[in-house]
């Protein structure tokens, strides 16, 4: 996800959300994106790149109790291709039927996203790929697709509760030396050497990084570093 | 073959499930002493042992369990960031492209074929790395495994240790690709298909024609 647009990275409202899924559909490539979190308290919010009149009709014929994406999604942490799942059902075979007819999607590709106190959050996204051409598309965008339900979640978070709310402790002095690296421009070789790590442990602690920082992309992890004085520039 | 199962689903398995938490048992408890708990039935349970866990596991012709390991994912509470991180570098290994893999096992009836087993339940696991695009699994491990890793050449970048000699255990991490994956079939003699086999019949449902064929 390096080329998701800057200006896309600091979202400070809930409106600018519906930029930033729109940012992601067209990053990712895809049909649409969808984000929908129910809160520990109930309280829900959504985030969507197609019309409201979709949403209107699955929620009036009360389509979340038959979707085998919702129902798989509250018990699995993997993600789920929907070709794969249980669309037997005649109530299953019918939210499929109307999300083509409604031009939605006939493939899809969801995260499920667990927060902290009990929040369940959903981050999908749609094509009408053939069969074999969605299957290319998991394997080449499903680390963006993870990376990008993460990020919005950890966004809309912020948004709703006005803090941080990734469960993780603060960044370890291994982690700052591997982005002050990055920050002095050395190369991952390079910055692994002096580390005296390998260059997978090094990509690790770059990673692991960016997911406390709630960074959507390297760049932007060193950027937030920078900024909030966890390293030098 | 190998199985990719949630916890709620080893409820339709209890002959598979048994043997696992027993083998754990015998292995973690009994063999290598580590201050584990069994319960009543035999069975060595943690508190990870809980409805999200994902477990991998190598079911033998009697239905019975041959090898495992448990996955969890590490943006959630998982064993290491919990109670090991002096074997992590101290660095808190949280990440949506990371998932923890914990009780690696070998079933003691299988034992003699130790190698063919253990190579199995990792290439089904690496199968989860480069299938769901993850960068790396994290884990805790003891002398013997790293033998074994390093016989089916999948060995892991050691992030830290505790203790000494036969007490000693480490923290690594694993990297995935296409060339580990086909090392680590031919290192266990295993065609490397089977993992792809393996993935499929697990994670996709089958079609509601084959379900009604076999009810």
């Amino acid at each position: 996800m390096e080329d998701l647009r800057e200006s896309l990275w600091e979202e400070t409202s809930l409106e600018g959300v519906q930029t930033l899924i729109a940012g992601l559909r067209d990053s990712l490539g895809v049909e649409h994106a969808v984000y929908h979190v129910v809160g520990g308290t109930g309280r829900e919010y959504g985030a969507f790149t197609y019309s409201s009149d979709w949403v209107d009709h699955y929620k009036a014929e009360e389509f979340y109790r038959h979707d085998p994406v919702v129902n798989e999604a509250i018990r699995r942490f993997h993600p789920l291709d929907w070709k794969t799942l249980d669309w037997g059902p005649k109530k299953a075979r019918q939210i499929l039927t109307e999300a083509i007819d409604g031009g939605i999607g006939k493939q899809g590709l969801s995260i499920p996203v667990r927060g902290v106190g009990g929040q369940f959050a959903m981050f999908s996204v749609t094509g009408f790929e053939s069969d074999a051409a969605w299957d290319k598309f998991i394997d080449e965008k499903c680390r963006d697709v993870l990376l990008s339900a993460h990020y919005i979640h950890d966004r809309v978070a912020q948004l709703m509760d006005g803090e941080n709310t990734i469960l993780a402790k603060p960044l370890s002095p291994r982690e700052r030396d591997a982005l002050a690296m990055l920050a002095a421009g050395k190369s991952r070789a390079e910055a692994a050497d002096r580390l005296k790590i390998s260059e997978h442990t090094f990509r690790v602690y770059v990673d692991t990084a960016r997911h406390k920082l709630g960074a959507m992309n390297t760049v932007h992890a060193v950027a937030k570093a920078v900024s909030s004085g966890l390293i030098l520039p | 073959m190998i199985k990719f199962l949630y916890a709620d689903q080893l409820a339709n398995q209890p002959k598979l499930a048994a043997s696992m938490f027993r083998d754990r048992a015998d292995q973690f408890h009994d063999r290598l002493k580590w201050d584990v708990s069994v319960d009543k039935n035999g069975f060595e349970r943690d508190q990870y042992d809980h409805a999200g866990a994902l477990y991998v596991i190598w079911e033998d012709n009697a239905g019975e369990h041959a090898g495992s390991m448990r996955v969890m994912p590490t943006t959630e509470r998982t064993m290491i960031r919990d109670h090991f991180e002096d074997l992590t570098d101290s660095v808190d290994i949280t990440s949506p492209l990371i998932w923890e893999t914990t009780r690696f096992c070998i079933s003691p009836r299988h034992a003699k074929d130790g190698k063919r087993i253990a190579g199995g339940v990792m290439l089904a696991g690496h199968e989860l790395g480069l299938r769901f695009g993850l960068i790396a699994s994290v884990g805790v491990f003891d002398l013997r495994m790293t033998r074994i890793y390093k016989a089916l050449g999948w060995s892991p970048d050691v992030l830290g240790a505790r203790g000494t000699g036969r007490d000693r255990i480490c923290g690594g991490l694993w990297a995935f690709s296409p060339e580990i994956r086909s090392r680590i079939a031919r290192n266990a003699g295993l065609d490397e298909a089977l993992a792809d086999i393996w993935f499929d019949a697990s994670f996709t449902a089958p079609a509601p024609e084959q379900k009604a064929l076999a009810a």
